[in-house]
């Protein structure tokens, strides 16, 4: 494959889109697919086809609104004006098609206002923008460019130094500087080398890598590849949740496609480079996120973390150098090699550089997916993007990080988001799950979701964590219940300390942050509950009845 | 210079010492008579750093590092007692305590418990903590011995002499958290299970989790040095190939 070959691809697919006036696009993210987008499309395509106009009905992935679905995105050829509309059944099909060439349908579109405002799509670019199925349609937006590009015209070094000169950090959680973990795994000595994404993505209220894999997975597979040369990697593996099964089958098509193409495989775009890349499969363990852990499952292991070092770097899968990144991090390394390490180290803050992606969800009035330069403070996030609180609530924290993360007051709302920032404030920017909660929710109850799910979710080996957690949620679960005295709280507090500086991996370390950080800004909560018996938000029952069940309708409502 | 031969100098808890390149700082500091508990270490079985207690404070490196797997480096500075360790050490031990059904007056492995020295030498007066006083199962089916889960404290030493010493892998865990278990085979009565009776998983558990029946009434101490002995004869008829 050479770029005049992509170029020719390219112009076939948009010589086959010239050939429709319209461009009827239905949202097949699992969000709208649960709403049954998939009959809608077939709805829409026998009507379409009645009709005899010349329009094109397809699926693409997500359009980021996952409140306002089955999302519709009608893209008329001699307009530049595309219409959005939301909540659309296949009741409502014949009434659009119809309109096409009419007034669009008032009553399905979309109420956006500030949706859209200052948004950037660098990961999500093509999402809800192409067939994610089709390769071509990828390809006609600019893929593969940046492999052919690397692969022709660099070498694995420029590579590397792009990468650090854009000031990329990795997307998981953690924020290590890519460029300097792919530097390392270059450097690191190995007969073989991997190539792993971390597509296991567990956090509750987290649904970026699912939408990136379900609407866009040939970039994913390109940033892969693009790796595989930096380091000097044959072999990759996609480690991905056995929870997202169309993630799975759509990046097991794409992986198909990229074979065909020969973007994968022997001597790819005709150079000595080879690589391939294996689907495993997660079997529902939150641990296995962790990157020793998710290598000790795809050797077949039981998943668990090792100690570091060594590190994946230097001795991962089978013992090997591995690289292992998370899939957004993987999705954005075309556009920086495509368009440059500078203009990527343009977008956002000092340290943390470029865009993110993160998935909002909890109370708030616009539910889904967005993508925005860092540095954009959280208020724009919640109440700009986000609509704000539904219902005439009032806000009282947004909960970033999943179990390993905090609940942010509205008194740091102008903070930026940054790495450090969140850190800053008893958070982190962890995967990018953003759980927005009002005055209905209890903090400490909130606290006690997260600990249950880090007590479930522990793997066992170490102490502090295995029996940690448990002892934490049960002053918790006591505290709940109005049953808690002081003595309590200071235990809970000790065993916050011990189990973050004592356990062996992530999960330990961080499943105290939800308690120490409503402790930081909603002690009083915790205060109420065991000298008054009191619960302000109604949640807790405080010792009339079981809290247990209210604490996981809290979180994922 | 090969790496088994780089010497190190580094200095613990104030003192100089040498090392090679290859040892860990829990080797190097028992080599120079510095105690540093343990838990799930045990000479002989490879190292999963998974009880926490010989966390130590490496100078320079915020994290706190189990020294069972913390290999040497040259000119480092290492803590193995503080007050803060201290802290961290006796709670942890609080912890298995706590977790499952510790009752030393009726416990086979009385006087000869690791986990009861071990909260005996850190100082550990009372749990500050609920027992969570499990009913775990206690599994007689073996002609010799006998699994007691309610000892248990996980350190999987069992499953890994069992897999990398005896080489049957009889032992494993299962399920996750505070619901793990250590089990024979897929999960099969140990009388069961392929289990070769060779008695080393009885010897190597630190507490009276795995007993011989014999030793029922009687003083059950434990022998696990075998395993150091096992490993110099088979390096030494190795070498005699």
């Amino acid at each position: 494959m050479t770029s005049e070959e992509l170029l020719q691809i390219a112009e076939t697919v948009q010589a086959e889109h010239a050939n429709f006036d319209y461009e009827v696009n239905v949202c097949m993210g699992t969000g709208c697919m649960s709403q049954h987008s998939d009959k809608l499309k077939a709805t829409l395509t026998k009507e379409a086809t009645a009709s005899g106009k010349h329009c094109h009905v397809r699926q693409t992935g997500c359009m980021g609104l996952c409140a306002a679905g089955p999302l519709v995105l009608v893209d008329p050829k001699n307009s530049d004006k595309d219409i959005l509309y939301g909540g659309v059944h296949e009741a409502d099909s014949y009434e659009l098609i119809a309109s096409l060439d009419a007034k669009p349908v008032e009553r399905l579109l979309t109420r956006l206002e500030h949706y859209f405002d200052g948004q950037q799509h660098i990961v999500l670019e093509n999402s809800g923008h192409i067939d994610p199925e089709k390769i071509d349609e990828y390809i006609a937006r600019d893929g593969y460019q940046a492999l052919v590009m690397a692969l022709t015209e660099m070498d694995p070094q420029s590579v590397i130094d792009q990468i650090s000169k854009s000031g990329l950090r990795g997307r998981g959680g953690g924020g290590y500087p890519t460029g300097l973990k792919w530097g390392t795994v270059a450097k690191a000595i190995g007969p073989q080398k991997y190539v792993i994404c971390n597509g296991d993505e567990g956090d509750p209220g987290a649904f970026m890598d699912r939408s990136v894999l379900e609407s866009d997975p040939q970039r994913v597979i390109e940033g892969m590849t693009i790796a595989a040369f930096a380091v000097g990697a044959s072999k990759g593996y996609a480690y991905v949740r056995a929870e997202y099964p169309l993630a799975v089958s759509r990046l097991t098509a794409s992986l198909r496609e990229a074979r065909r193409r020969g973007f994968l495989g022997n001597n790819i775009c005709g150079t000595a480079f080879s690589f391939d890349i294996e689907i495993r499969l997660g079997a529902g363990a939150f641990v296995c996120g962790e990157e020793t852990a998710l290598i000790a499952s795809i050797e077949g292991l039981r998943g668990q973390p090792r100690p570091r070092p060594p590190y994946p770097a230097m001795s991962g899968l089978w013992g090997l150098p591995t690289l292992i990144n998370n899939v957004e991090t993987f999705a954005n390394i075309a556009p920086i090699i495509r368009k440059g390490a500078d203009w990527y180290a343009g977008i956002g803050t000092e340290k943390s550089k470029g865009t993110k992606v993160f998935a909002l969800t909890g109370k708030i009035t616009n539910t889904g997916l967005v993508e925005i330069p860092m540095g954009m403070p959280l208020r724009q996030i919640v109440f700009g993007i986000g609509g704000g609180v539904p219902d005439g609530r009032k806000f009282k924290a947004v909960q970033t990080g999943g179990p390993s993360g905090g609940c942010i007051p509205d008194e740091h709302l102008d903070l930026p988001v940054s790495y450090e920032a969140l850190t800053n404030v008893g958070s982190m920017m962890g995967s990018g799950g953003m759980i927005v909660m009002d005055d209905t929710s209890c903090m400490v109850n909130v606290a006690r979701f997260f600990m249950e799910f880090c007590m479930t979710e522990s793997c066992g080996k170490c102490i502090p964590c295995r029996a940690g957690t448990a002892q934490m949620f049960g002053i918790l679960s006591k505290i709940c219940d109005g049953k808690a005295s002081h003595a309590d709280l200071d235990l809970l507090i000790d065993l916050c300390d011990v189990v973050k500086h004592t356990s062996l991996c992530g999960l330990g370390m961080t499943a105290p942050n939800p308690v120490l950080s409503t402790l930081r800004y909603f002690k009083h909560e915790y205060l109420e509950h065991i000298d008054h018996q009191h619960c302000r938000a109604g949640v807790c029952a405080c010792g009339t009845k079981d809290a247990s069940q209210l604490a996981a309708a809290e979180v994922t409502a | 210079m090969s790496v088994a031969t780089d010497v190190k100098t580094l200095v613990i808890d104030g003192i100089n010492v040498s090392a090679r390149a290859d040892q860990t700082i829990l080797e190097v500091a028992r080599e120079n008579n510095i105690n540093i508990p343990t838990l799930c270490h045990l000479d002989g079985l490879s190292d999963v750093g998974a009880c926490r207690l010989c966390l130590v404070e490496v100078k320079g490196s915020p994290k706190l590092n189990p020294s069972c797997v913390l290999k040497v480096e040259e000119g480092m500075e290492v803590t193995t007692s503080s007050d803060r360790l201290k802290h961290y050490r006796q709670t942890i031990l609080e912890l298995p305590f706590a977790e499952r059904n510790h009752v030393c007056s009726v416990c086979v492995a009385n006087g000869h418990c690791e986990l009861q020295s071990l909260g005996q030498s850190q100082g550990l007066t009372h749990v500050r903590m609920p027992y969570r006083n499990p009913q775990l199962e206690v599994d007689a089916s073996h002609e010799r011995f006998v699994v007691d889960h309610n000892r248990c404290i996980l350190c999987t030493r069992c499953v890994r002499v069992c897999g990398e010493v005896e080489g049957a892998h009889v032992w494993d865990v299962m399920g996750r958290g505070i619901d793990s278990i250590v089990i024979t085979d897929l999960c099969d009565p140990w009388g069961e299970s392929s289990c070769t009776r060779c008695g080393k998983c009885v010897q190597v558990c630190p507490t009276g989790a795995l007993f011989d029946k014999s030793k029922v009434g009687s003083p059950h101490p434990k022998y696990p040095e075998f395993l150091t002995n096992l490993q110099v004869m088979r390096e030494a008829s190795r070498e005699g190939l």
